[in-house]
């Protein structure tokens, strides 16, 4: 299963990042993981929440652009070697990844990866015996 | 020792002034009325005919005219010769609708130059001085008409047109150029270029530049003649009218003279339409004299300034304008190019963006910056950062072309342009002029 990332858009000027996290603040939602990817004037923050929807709808009526993305999240244990094996299963299936971020959980790790073709992609991984977690697993977290 | 060009005329009393003035309009104004359809039809508007038309005290019976109705009338609708009289066209630099063509006859186009000559010669300029015209050439008015002008009062005409820096300063240096025609930016480009390449102002060879086509400030002034080592001199004019000479600056450099045998100016509420006192700020409006081609009565400039007729230490006796605090309409000149809001507005619309948009102008080394703001839509916003950076690039591009200048876009949040309910404010000129 994919989970569902939030993208908003964001200017990139002082306190725009901390707007968007005072308006997730203010709805108590829990964020599992932040990324941010920047140009000189703008930027996109893509954020795993524990209500992907929820918190869409509450940035949306806070006159923020967001979107939701399908991103592949990946356990792995958190130990020497972990994503290196995990990269080799994504080379030898030929899973291009867009782009890829991380965050530790009490015991394991977990990536999100943005893949060219989410589905395929998904099938060929878990036919490899890798658990590929759902929003119901990241709400758990 | 001051010089002029024709001084029987800059020089001439006022009450000489007044008779020619006189005359000539009673003559324009028929002309007008027995040739420009367009024209006529709003003085029957008006229930003026030209017999109440006597001298220059009517004038303000005249009914007004506006860039619109230059617009409307667009193409012919305002000539008022046969075209197999006319020899010429000069054009403003609007890419839509807005562009405003202007007609010619030979007779035309030598008063034009005439009062180019006047400009040159009120700088300095005599038949031993060569002078290098950097103004675009082409439908633009700047280098034709310093051409001309340049021709008449006898000078060695260096027609090099805008552009290609180190070439303008290889002739200014090896050709030994002495008077420099160009955009005030332009100027300080040069200036900023030959610093760069070690000459100083001692080995510039100019010793005066007449500077035009666009707004510019007494700092910019100083700068200018400072690096060049030379006197620069203001230069007025609009396309409608003939183009830069309407009005020129002498050696006092306290405001332009207007050439007021061939161009009469008022000063109006542009409110309230009423004719103002001298000295008060308003816009200017120009009535042509003894145009052929292209006569215009009561021309509104949308140009905001005041008028005076202070005695000038020159001589010269026609009224002086003070540089043009602003336009009173919309239109921005940027780097000597005239631009709309609509017309950016229209880019992006065709580009799918919404109509919020803020324009930013301002001048960074004395060169013009023009920065568009414009929000961001979910429609167009994606997950991709390369996707819409291309999209931020095509629209600078579509930008460029519409505009011939180059706009730099930065994407906005949304509503975080202020929505404004009367007129909208869609313009922030930092420049200081």
């Amino acid at each position: 299963m994919s989970i569902k990332q939030i993208s908003v858009f964001l200017e990139n000027k002082p306190g725009r990042l901390q707007k968007m996290t005072g308006v997730l603040a203010a709805h108590e939602i829990d964020m599992r993981a932040l990324s941010l990817a920047e140009t000189k004037d703008f930027g996109i923050a893509r954020i795993i929440v524990d209500d992907p929807f929820y918190a869409t709808n509450i940035l949306k009526d806070n006159d923020f652009i967001a979107s939701m993305t399908d991103v592949l999240a990946v356990a792995i244990p958190d130990e020497p070697g972990g994503l290196d094996k995990l990269l080799q299963i994504f080379a030898a299936e030929e899973v291009n990844i867009e782009y890829m971020y991380a965050f530790l959980g009490a015991k394991d790790a977990y990536m999100i990866f943005r893949v060219s073709h989410t589905h395929s992609a998904e099938t060929k991984l878990t036919n490899k015996g890798l658990r590929v977690l759902s929003d119901e697993d990241i709400a758990e977290i | 020792m001051e010089r002029y060009y024709q001084p029987d005329i800059e020089c001439a009393s006022r009450e000489q002034m007044i008779a020619l003035q006189n005359e000539k309009l009673v003559k324009q104004v028929q002309h007008v009325w027995d040739n420009v359809p367009y024209y006529r039809k709003k003085m029957e508007e008006k229930g003026v005919t030209p017999d109440d038309i006597k001298s220059i005290d009517d004038l303000y019976k005249l009914p007004f005219l506006s860039k619109a109705d230059l617009r409307e009338a667009y193409p012919y609708g305002l000539v008022g010769v046969p075209l197999k009289d006319c020899v010429r066209i000069q054009s403003t630099s609007g890419t839509t609708g807005k562009r405003v063509v202007s007609f010619y006859t030979q007779h035309d186009i030598d008063l034009w130059e005439e009062c180019c000559a006047r400009a040159i010669v009120a700088a300095g300029g005599t038949n031993e001085d060569v002078c290098q015209v950097s103004y675009g050439y082409g439908l633009f008015t700047g280098g034709p008409g310093l051409n001309g002008g340049s021709h008449k009062v006898g000078c060695l005409t260096v027609p090099t047109s805008s552009g290609n820096t180190d070439r303008q300063i290889m002739f200014i240096m090896d050709l030994q150029a002495t008077i420099l025609c160009c955009t005030p930016s332009y100027a300080a480009y040069l200036g900023e270029r030959m610093k760069e390449m070690g000459y100083g102002p001692e080995d510039i060879p100019l010793k005066a530049g007449i500077f035009g086509a666009e707004a510019w400030s007494e700092e910019m002034r100083h700068d200018i003649e400072k690096t060049l080592g030379i006197k620069a001199y203001d230069i007025y004019g609009l396309t409608e009218l003939s183009g830069p000479g309407v009005a020129f600056e002498c050696s006092a450099q306290k405001g332009m003279h207007i050439n007021e045998d061939h161009f009469i100016a008022e000063i109006i509420d542009p409110e309230t339409l009423e004719v103002l006192p001298e000295g008060s700020q308003g816009e200017l409006v120009f009535t042509s004299l003894d145009k052929e081609a292209f006569p215009l009565l009561r021309y509104r400039t949308r140009d905001i300034c005041r008028l005076t007729r202070e005695k000038c230490s020159c001589g010269r006796t026609h009224v002086r304008m003070a540089k043009p605090m602003g336009r009173s309409d919309d239109m921005l000149i940027i780097r000597g190019v005239n631009v709309f809001p609509s017309q950016i507005e229209t880019v992006l619309i065709n580009q799918g963006y919404a109509a919020n948009y803020m324009i930013v102008v301002d001048r960074v080394n004395n060169t013009d910056t023009l920065d568009v703001q414009v929000e961001m839509t979910p429609e167009l916003f994606t997950d991709n950062v390369g996707e819409i950076s291309e999209r931020q690039k095509s629209l600078e591009e579509a930008l460029k072309s519409m505009l011939g200048i180059k706009a730099k876009v930065s994407l906005v949040a949304p509503k975080t342009i202020t929505r404004s309910e009367g007129k909208a404010v869609r313009v922030i000129d930092k420049r200081k002029i």
